[in-house]
C-alpha cells in the first residue's frame, strides 16, 4: 500500500439555519498516492461539499482531516491557504480560468504566488505544462478564445502548476462533449497512475466513475458501503 | 512577490473594464484639478490680500496712549493699600509721545526695523468756499518712502517736492476732484486750534481706497508741529519690519520697553484675519467635497469589480491565495486609481492654473488690469495628491474588505 496523502474521519459539515442541513455526515476514508477515486451520488447529495472539505476550502463542523499525515483543522486560514497552494490542485466543472489572463499566465499564477521558482523557471514550467496537454499553440490566447476542452486542459495544467500531491476535480467533464470528456478523463487517470498523484473526482458520469480505481458513493451526505472496483481496505 | 503579482492582477481588472475605470478615473482627475486650481487661486488671492495689507499699513504703530491708565502716585507707593482717590483731574499736558526722539533712537538700534515719527491730526481744508475734513500727517519727507508705500501711488508731482518745499502738501485725487484743485495750487488748512496755513499742492496720489484718497494728506513734520501748536511732539511712530510676521513679537517688546501702546498689523486687522481662516475652512470643505464625490465613483467601480469577480475570487482562493491577498488586490485598485487620478489631475490642474493666470482683471482702483493671483507653492499640490490617494484608498478598502470576506464555497456552489 502506498503512502496515504489525504484521510478523513467522521467528517461532517452542517449548514446552519432555521432547519440545519447535514451536507456531509460522518464520512470516513483515506486516499493514497496513485489512486484515482470517484465520488458519485445524486445531485445535492453532498459530493461537492465533501470535495471542498477535502480541498480545505471549507471547514467541517465535525470530524478530522489529515493532509499528508498532518491534522489540518487546527490550522488558521492562512496556513490552510498555504496547503492549498502547495499540495492541492483544483479543477472545476466550468474551467474557471481568470478571463483577463492568457492561458500561460493562468498556469503561471499559482507558481508566482508560491514564489518557489524564479520568474524564468516559472515561464518554462508553464510552457512545459501547456505542451504536455497539447496546448503549446494556445499559450498566449485568452480563455475566451479557447474551446471548452482546451480551457479544461488549461485548468488541469494550472492545477498541476505547483506539483501538488492531491488533485481534486469537481465534475471536470460536466460541461464537455464526449470526445473532450474522454480526453480529460484520460489525463486525470494518467496523473494518478503514471505520475503517482492522488486524484479525487466528483462526477455523476457513470462512464467516468466506472473508470475509477474506487468509487465513493454519497447519499444524503452519508457514505454508502458500496463496493468499488478495488477493495475498501484503504479506509480507516 | 505577492505585492507585484497582486498589483498586476489589480491592473488587469481595471484594464478589463476600461470605460468604467476611465469614468471613475476622470472623476478623480477633475476632482484633483479643481481642488488644485481653487486652492491655488484662494491661496494666491489670500497672499495677495495680506501682502497688500501688510505693505500698505504700518507693521507696528506706536501710539501716544496706554493700554492701562497710569496709576496715581499714591497707588504706586502703596500697591496693597486701600486707597481711594476722588475727583482726580488728570494733568493737562500736550498730547503726543513724550521724548519720541529718544524712543526713535532706541528703536533704531533694533535689528531689521525702520521707524519714523508721525504727527497726525484732523484739520479742515478750504478752497473756493468748500470745506473738507482731512487728516494731516506730518512726516519726515525723506522717510515717507521708507515706512509707507505712498510712493507707489503718486500720479502727479512727487514726494521729493515735499522735501524741497517746506510748505508742500501731498493730497489724494478724490480731494483734488472734490475741491477742483490742481497741482501747484494753494490749499488753506485750518487746525483745530484755529491756526490757518496755506499749503502748496506738490503731489497727488491715487490708492483706490476712496476715503483714504479724500481724507489723507502728507506734509512736513515741522510744519505740522507748528500748525497744531505741538512743537517737538509726534503722536505715533510707524514701524516697518523686514519680516512682517514678527510684528506681534516686536510690538510686545516695544510696548514693554516704552510703555506706549504698540499695535501690530495682526492686532489691527484681527477680525479680517479670522475671516480669512473661516474662508480657508469653507474653501477646503467645498473642494474636498469634490474629491469625496469622486471617491464614491471609485468605490462604485471597485464594488462592481468585486461583484463581477466573485468567481475569480473563489478561484484565486482555491488556488491557494489568502484572504489578505484578495483584500490587497482590490485595495491596490483603489490606490492605482488614486495615483493615476493624482498623476493626471495635477498636470490638468496646473494647466487650469496657467489658463487662469492669463485672465487679467481690472479691479476698481487699480490703474491697469492685473492677472489673477495664483499661488504655485507645493503644499497645495501635496494636499491635492494626498487627498486624492487617501480618498481612493478608502474607496477601495471597503469593497476590498468585502471581497476578502467572501467564502469560496458559497460562490462555487452557486456557480455549479
Amino acid at each position: 500500500m502506498s503512502e496515504v496523502v489525504i484521510a478523513c474521519e467522521r467528517l461532517a459539515r452542517r449548514l446552519p439555519g432555521p432547519v440545519p442541513v447535514m451536507l456531509v455526515d460522518g464520512v470516513t476514508f483515506s486516499i493514497a498516492r496513485g489512486e484515482f477515486v470517484a465520488i458519485t451520488g445524486p445531485s445535492g447529495s453532498g459530493k461537492s461539499s465533501l470535495l471542498y472539505l477535502l480541498g480545505l476550502l471549507d471547514r467541517p463542523t465535525g470530524g478530522r482531516i489529515w493532509v499528508q499525515g498532518r491534522e489540518i483543522l487546527t490550522l488558521d486560514d492562512d496556513q490552510l491557504a498555504a496547503h492549498r497552494l502547495a499540495e492541492i490542485g483544483f479543477v472545476f466543472q466550468f474551467h474557471f480560468l481568470l478571463p483577463e489572463f492568457s492561458a500561460l499566465e493562468n498556469v503561471m499564477l499559482p507558481m508566482q504566488r508560491l514564489a518557489r521558482l524564479a520568474a524564468p523557471e516559472v515561464r518554462t514550467r508553464g510552457e512545459a505544462l501547456l505542451r504536455q496537454f497539447g496546448l503549446a499553440d494556445e499559450a498566449t490566447k485568452l480563455p475566451s478564445q479557447l474551446s471548452g476542452g482546451q480551457s479544461q486542459r488549461v485548468a488541469i495544467a494550472r492545477a498541476l502548476a505547483n506539483d501538488p500531491v492531491i488533485i481534486l476535480a469537481d465534475e471536470p467533464t460536466g460541461n464537455l462533449d464526449s470526445a473532450a470528456s474522454a480526453n480529460v478523463r484520460a489525463i486525470l487517470k494518467d496523473l494518478a497512475h503514471r505520475l503517482d498523484r492522488a486524484v479525487v473526482v466528483v462526477t455523476h458520469d457513470r462512464e467516468f466513475a466506472a473508470d475509477a480505481d474506487r468509487i465513493i458513493t454519497i447519499v444524503d451526505g452519508q457514505m454508502l458501503p458500496m463496493p468499488g472496483r478495488t477493495s475498501r481496505s484503504a479506509a480507516g | 512577490m505577492i505585492l507585484q503579482l497582486g498589483a498586476r492582477i489589480a491592473l488587469r481588472h481595471l484594464l478589463a473594464r476600461k470605460r468604467q475605470s476611465l469614468v471613475s478615473l476622470s472623476g478623480i482627475v477633475l476632482g484633483v484639478a479643481f481642488f488644485l486650481t481653487i486652492a491655488a487661486l484662494m491661496q494666491g488671492s489670500e497672499e495677495d490680500f495680506i501682502h497688500r495689507l501688510v505693505d500698505n499699513s504700518p507693521h507696528i504703530t506706536v501710539k501716544d496712549e496706554f493700554r492701562v491708565a497710569r496709576l496715581q502716585p499714591a497707588n504706586q507707593l502703596y500697591p496693597q493699600g486701600a486707597i481711594e482717590l476722588r475727583h482726580v483731574k488728570p494733568l493737562t499736558e500736550t498730547r503726543g509721545i513724550r521724548g519720541y526722539q529718544q524712543i526713535l533712537a532706541g528703536l533704531r538700534t533694533m535689528q531689521a526695523l525702520r521707524a519714523s515719527p508721525v504727527l497726525a491730526d484732523q484739520a479742515i481744508a478750504s478752497f473756493a468756499g468748500k470745506d473738507v475734513g482731512i487728516t494731516l500727517s506730518g512726516m519726515n519727507p525723506a522717510e515717507l518712502t521708507v515706512v509707507t508705500t505712498i510712493q507707489n501711488y503718486i500720479v502727479a508731482g512727487s514726494l521729493d517736492a515735499l522735501q524741497a518745499d517746506p510748505d508742500g502738501i501731498i493730497v489724494g485725487n478724490t480731494l483734488i476732484d472734490k475741491l477742483s484743485l490742481a497741482l501747484g495750487e494753494n490749499l488753506a488748512v485750518t487746525a483745530p486750534n484755529g491756526q490757518v496755513h496755506a499749503f502748496k499742492i506738490v503731489g497727488e496720489f491715487h490708492t483706490g481706497r476712496s476715503d483714504y484718497d479724500e481724507v489723507q494728506t502728507f506734509t512736513n513734520m515741522k510744519r505740522a508741529q507748528a500748525l497744531f501748536d505741538r512743537a517737538n511732539r509726534a503722536n505715533s511712530i510707524i514701524v516697518k519690519l523686514d519680516d512682517p510676521y514678527r510684528a506681534r513679537l516686536v510690538a510686545a517688546e516695544i510696548e514693554s520697553r516704552y510703555g506706549y501702546k504698540s499695535v501690530s498689523w495682526q492686532e489691527a486687522w484681527e477680525d479680517l484675519l479670522s475671516t480669512i481662516i473661516v474662508r480657508d475652512i469653507i474653501m477646503y470643505t467645498v473642494v474636498s467635497a469634490v474629491l469625496v464625490v469622486a471617491a464614491f465613483g471609485i468605490y462604485n467601480v471597485i464594488s462592481t469589480v468585486v461583484l463581477e469577480k466573485r468567481r475569480d475570487i473563489a478561484i484565486l482562493l482555491s488556488m491557494g491565495f489568502r484572504a489578505g491577498d484578495i483584500r490587497y488586490i482590490f485595495t491596490i485598485q483603489g490606490i492605482l486609481l488614486g495615483l493615476a487620478g493624482a498623476g493626471l489631475g495635477i498636470p490638468l490642474g496646473a494647466g487650469f492654473m496657467l489658463g487662469l493666470m492669463q485672465v487679467r482683471l481690472k479691479f476698481i482702483g487699480s490703474s491697469e488690469p492685473v492677472p489673477l493671483p495664483i499661488d504655485w507653492s507645493w503644499p497645495e499640490f501635496a494636499i491635492a495628491a494626498g487627498f486624492a490617494i487617501a480618498a481612493a484608498l478608502c474607496a477601495g478598502l471597503l469593497p476590498a474588505r468585502k471581497a476578502a470576506r467572501l467564502q469560496p464555497v458559497d460562490i462555487l456552489r452557486g456557480a455549479q
